[in-house]
């Protein structure tokens, strides 16, 4: 007996980033395949119908994990989560996502899944969405054309949506500098370093806060009332927990198995507050 | 490292080229076929085992170019040209005897479905860290599920064998 579980699908594994868009725009109904981490259980599943694959698993040039003059990293769409996580460039210069992306699922998933397939799949509980929105970083996008650079809070559109096109590609993230702010991921999740439940991730310096909220919305949120509070001010724990007042009520988050609305919207205040006074401590 | 396909014409099938344990094995496979099935059916290595349909339990981990990976979330035509280690090929580790020895004494299977990908993980985990700490042993069996020992003994079985190798 043959096991079976995918429907028919056609494979084109191109060897450059030009090769790749190429194939896209010769093949509409492809769709690009990196680590595979959610999209062969997708297509195990069958819950999309995908005609064709394009495997950027060749494509080396999207790879690189590369220090930039001005103290930033630029990150390769193709980089595996495993390299991201143990990436000397990045514990240096921006650790916290190597902190975080070293605890997405497990080792094996790790070695595959690529920080491309984690950010274009815009899955309202992955790590990354929010932490790149946080962070400030940017995405280039790869097109026939050219190519184009979309800044982190006006990349990711809606669940599984983000501002990649048909026939585009994501083919690098910028990470800024630190420049002496502190950054703090946290979050509750099912299981030890499972999937997000809530998560919260604060950039704490030079007396301002970036703070932005996972899991409760489509989208990243910025806590932007919050963060204006705390402009300018002192940070300690009364002033924090104060800024985050009515944070929880602003927020619309959904109940399901793994929560309540309202337990999510408990968290996402506690963990902002938790992420702002941790980002603190970081900071210069 | 294999040529990638110069033509922008999906294929749905092709001749995939892999080492497996150390022997070369080429098999015409459809473009959908999932590696774990390739190993199982077309090779008749059922060491590997299929033990969800999500990617989750980690039955079917392999080693593939040096780390460990899910081969039911990996498509057989990727694996063209690679180099692939199953629990039929483990026994080549240096760990292997070891390995085997703590997992009998501390009981750390009941029906063994999920050992040899445990072993796998263990292998690798050994591989690159040959004192691992309970907290490490416990993260690098994350993606392999267990639904019969509680892990404790298969965690215990870990770090005796890491003893073992260290002194042995």
């Amino acid at each position: 007996m043959v096991s079976v579980y995918l429907a028919s699908v056609g494979y084109l594994c191109p060897g450059t980033l030009l090769e790749a868009l190429a194939a896209l725009e010769s093949n509409p109904a492809a769709r690009p395949l990196a680590g595979g981490q959610t999209l062969i259980n997708v297509l195990k599943g069958r819950m999309v119908e995908v005609e064709a694959l394009v495997d950027l698993n060749r494509v080396d040039e999207l790879r690189g994990i590369t220090p930039l003059p001005d103290g930033g990293i630029e990150v390769g769409a193709m980089a595996t989560l495993s390299d991201v996580a143990g990436s000397s460039v990045v514990l240096e210069r921006r650790p916290v996502l190597a902190e975080v992306v070293g605890s997405v699922a497990d080792i094996q998933v790790r070695n595959r899944g690529t920080i491309g397939g984690n950010v274009c799949a815009s899955d309202p509980t992955n790590h990354l969405p929010p932490l790149l929105v946080a962070l400030g970083a940017t995405l280039t996008i790869a097109t026939p054309g050219g190519e184009r650079v979309v800044p982190a809070d006006e990349f990711f559109l809606g669940v599984y949506e983000t501002a990649v096109g048909q026939g585009e590609l994501l083919s690098a993230i910028r990470i800024p500098a630190a420049t002496g702010s502190g950054d703090h991921f946290a979050s509750v999740t099912i299981g030890r370093e499972g999937t997000c439940i809530v998560n919260a991730t604060a950039v704490v310096g030079g007396g301002s806060a970036r703070i932005v909220i996972g899991c409760v919305a489509p989208v990243p949120i910025r806590a932007t009332t919050m963060e204006s509070r705390l402009a300018g001010r002192r940070i300690s724990e009364p002033v924090v927990r104060d800024a985050a007042s009515g944070l929880g009520e602003s927020l619309t988050p959904p109940a399901d198995v793994h929560a309540s609305d309202a337990y999510r919207r408990h968290l996402a205040a506690e963990l902002s507050i938790e992420a702002v006074l941790r980002a603190y401590a970081k900071s210069n | 490292m294999p040529n990638p396909t110069d033509s922008v014409q999906p294929v749905t099938q092709a001749v995939v080229s892999v080492e497996v344990n150390g022997i070369t094995e080429s098999r015409m496979v459809e473009s959908r076929r999932l590696l774990v099935h390739f190993l199982r059916d077309d090779l008749g290595l059922t060491g590997t085992h299929v033990g969800c349909d999500s990617g989750n339990c980690g039955a079917c981990t392999v080693e593939l170019d040096g780390v460990t990976v899910k081969s039911c979330t990996v498509l057989a035509v990727q694996a063209d040209g690679a180099a692939i280690t199953t629990i039929e090929g483990l026994a080549a580790s240096r760990f292997f005897d070891d390995l085997c020895d703590a997992f009998n004494e501390h009981h750390g299977l009941q029906c063994g479905f999920c050992t040899p990908g445990m072993l796998m993980s263990a292998t690798a985990l050994l591989s690159a860290n040959p004192e691992p700490t309970e907290p490490e042993i416990r993260r690098a069996i994350q993606g392999n599920i267990c639904r019969c020992t509680g892990y404790v003994n298969i965690v215990a079985a870990i770090a005796d064998a890491s003893d073992r190798s260290m002194s042995g």
